[in-house]
């Protein structure tokens, strides 16, 4: 019986890794709910969009540490950040201008636009490569621990490690400040109330006085401003490689419909549903469980549901259901 | 137009008659993929080779040269298309390659056997390719799996490890090498606490780090590739603190490790196939004078490869795989005159002479079964962030 040390195993290897992958999805599943909202098509496009702005973000991030600006114990990609939305945010409003613009007028079905999506997907694909290759690019400097787990064994005296990677902190810290932000927005602003309006009642909106093409351009400028946060985030905790980026596509819609495509609320509540069930489901129980249960009671197995192989179909086991039961989403977004 | 057509006949003959004193070696290594940065001292390794027997002039069956394609590890599909490149539109009369199990058992059914053309592959290592149908055609200058298993328990148990938690690649190579670890391990008295796969290219491994620490274990073994899963494991484990000292298999060998993770590597130790032999030291110094690393993993073996499937055909006195695969064995092993790296040449006169030679080359070359080499290892060690050699098994 150790309830301490069970603790920490747990923050340390479920709970804390959990919480950073599930605020990078979260800040993802953001990005497509709102183009689907106020859009109206799943923008296959996006997680290539992530891939684009992380980029920019990591080739000015070379470009100061070549000059030597480093922003301290944080990340240098903090400080490029900012330059990778802004021309994240051109590619994306020069996209519409030349693609989607086009289809919008001529008041294409969605369908369409979703497979004009996926082509634009394919040209970023290939430009994203073409620019930065295709391999891994660690670009995460700065401190690498808030605590290693070594140092919080001598600190406290427990026989497990807590491990707390200064870039998890980093993504939670600014994800929570990206959502506070957004949601002031969405709320408060004379743009993001248009914006709401917009996404309720197109025509209602537009009687009403609102500018259209105003109301598509701020999407675009947030809905890149968020891919790219969300991709900086997730290459500084992990690594950057376009392919990773292509795959994280699958694991973002499954977030964003868990909890109801264009509710903002929804496509947060997803992004960790979706994170801690991959994450839990296929854990190992054994060391939690050996430190709760009386000696005697130790397990033999490994107390695992589901071998680490099947992630994703962790997902989309969550996703399928959802659909079935409550087709909606958690959140009351709107039906698929 | 007349002299249009005299003018492309012409062409036609003189490519013709060039052709017919080219030998044309496929090299079919994962140029791009999880090994890619192993596989240009491969290439380079079978490129000596080659350079070595025309620079001789002793080889008369032509001019040799070596066709590249790209096996990219993997992708079957892809490695088919490529060896099938290079048998039918470049006509090569023998491949070095491919490097990964995987895509080597799919092209030797797929390519090599319905075309009758031989391969030795430098670096396929699953156990299971000693028994595939192969009609003759197949021989590995790399040891089975199944040795290396046997050695990585003997090391293991030698230092009084008793349980470890084993990752491998989801691959024929990365299972077949955690099974005969697995039974190795368990006959010397070890235990596995789990033996789990990771899949390559993913840029987060801490769900599998997170069930290979709860299982728990003194040590990691890892049995993956270097550019691929294998770094991102060992780079989770040391982040959550999950492992501290990890075992590197074959596929794990490589400065690119040392420079990703760094410091917490020190005191992890593996094995990869090598020699202490005569052979391999010349072989260092003529891929240092060359310009490549010859201490790159398998980069050894691929130029024996290469110089046996040329001496094979000088032996046969044929290029046509039917008759060069029969001499495989015969100048690999004893008896006869042995031979180094360097001395190609020397090779080629005695079996003009009609003189027996024993092919020694760079990595001791002798093979056994169904044409796979018996293997041997050498131990290292990382210290200080550098590879330092332990021993030769």
């Amino acid at each position: 019986m150790d309830i301490l040390n069970a603790l920490v195993v747990f923050l340390n290897f479920v709970f804390i890794p959990g919480l950073a992958y599930g605020a990078q999805l979260a800040l993802g599943a953001l990005g497509v709910t709102l183009i689907y909202g106020i859009l109206r098509f799943s923008n296959f496009a996006h997680g290539d969009t992530m891939a684009f702005g992380t980029m920019v973000t990591i080739l000015f991030t070379w470009w100061f540490q070549s000059m030597g600006i480093s922003f301290g114990v944080l990340p240098t990609a903090l400080l490029a950040l900012p330059f990778g939305i802004a021309i994240t945010a051109a590619m994306t409003l020069g996209t519409d201008r030349v693609v989607y613009r086009f289809y919008r007028k001529q008041k294409a079905a969605p369908v369409i636009l979703v497979m004009v999506s996926l082509g634009v997907m394919f040209v970023m694909n290939g430009i994203v490569r073409l620019i930065i290759g295709v391999d891994d690019q660690n670009f995460a400097d700065g401190g690498r621990f808030l605590i290693s787990a070594g140092d919080f064994k001598t600190m406290t005296g427990l026989a497990e490690g807590l491990a707390i990677k200064s870039t998890q902190a980093v993504t939670v810290v600014t994800a929570l400040v990206v959502m506070g932000l957004l949601f002031w927005f969405l709320q408060k602003t004379r743009t993001g109330k248009s914006m709401r309006a917009f996404s309720d009642n197109e025509d209602l909106a537009l009687l009403s006085g609102i500018n259209p093409d105003r109301v598509v351009q701020v999407t675009w400028i947030i809905a890149a401003a968020l891919a790219t946060i969300a991709g900086v985030l997730y290459g500084l905790d992990k690594s950057f490689k376009p392919f990773v980026y292509f795959q994280l596509l699958l694991p973002i819609f499954a977030a964003a419909i868990v909890g109801g495509l264009g509710s903002p609320i929804g496509a947060i509540a997803g992004g960790f549903v979706i994170a801690f069930s991959e994450v839990m489901v296929t854990y190992a129980w054994k060391k939690v469980v050996t430190y709760l249960v009386p000696e005697s009671m130790a397990p033999e197995g490994l107390l695992q549901l589901m071998s680490t192989d099947y992630k994703f179909a962790v997902s989309f086991a969550i996703l399928i259901l959802v659909l079935i039961f409550m087709p909606t989403g958690l959140f009351k977004g709107k039906s698929v | 137009m007349k002299k249009l057509l005299l003018a492309t006949a012409a062409t036609a003959l003189v490519a013709g008659a060039a052709s017919a004193q080219d030998v044309k070696l496929g090299v079919l290594l994962g140029f791009t993929g999880p090994l890619e940065s192993i596989t240009p001292a491969m290439g380079a390794g079978a490129d000596l080779a080659i350079k070595e027997i025309n620079d001789s002039g002793k080889f008369t069956l032509g001019t040799a040269s070596a066709v590249r394609g790209d096996s990219t590890c993997v992708d079957a599909a892809a490695a088919t298309a490529a060896a099938e490149r290079l048998v039918t539109a470049d006509g090569v009369v023998g491949i070095v390659g491919a490097d990964c199990s995987g895509v080597t058992g799919a092209v030797l059914q797929n390519v090599a056997r319905p075309n009758g053309i031989g391969m030795i592959s430098p670096s396929a290592t699953s156990p299971a390719l000693s028994t595939a149908e192969d009609d003759g055609l197949f021989f590995r200058t790399a040891p089975s799996d199944a040795r290396q298993g046997e050695i990585m328990a003997d090391i293991l148990s030698e230092k009084g490890i008793k349980s470890v938690a084993v990752t491998y690649t989801n691959n024929d190579y990365g299972k077949g090498l955690a099974d005969s670890f697995g039974a190795a391990f368990a006959a010397k008295g070890g235990s596995v606490t789990i033996s789990a796969p990771h899949e390559d290219g993913k840029a987060d491994y801490s769900a599998e780090v997170a069930s290979l620490a709860s299982a728990g274990g003194e040590m990691l073994i890892v049995a993956g590739y270097v550019d691929q899963g294998g770094k991102g494991v060992i780079q989770a484990s040391i982040d959550s603190g999950a492992f501290s000292t990890f075992y590197l298999v074959d596929g794990m060998y490589g400065e690119a490790l040392i420079e990703a993770i760094g410091e917490p590597l020190n005191g992890s130790f593996g094995a990869v196939p090598g020699t202490d032999s005569e052979g391999a030291a010349k072989f260092q110094e003529m891929a240092t004078a060359a310009g490549f690393d010859g201490t790159s993993a398998f980069s050894p073996e691929s130029y024996d490869a290469a110089a046996l499937i040329l001496m094979s055909m000088a032996a046969a006195n044929s290029t046509a795989s039917k008759d060069w695969t029969t001499k495989v064995m015969d100048l690999a092993n004893a008896p006869g005159e042995p031979i180094l790296p360097g001395e190609l040449g020397k090779a080629l006169e005695l079996i003009a002479a009609g003189t027996d030679i024993d092919y020694v080359g760079a990595t001791a070359v002798e093979l056994v079964g169904a044409g796979e080499s018996a293997g041997n290892y050498r131990e290292y060690e990382i210290k200080d962030g550098t590879i330092s050699t332990v021993g030769f098994r």
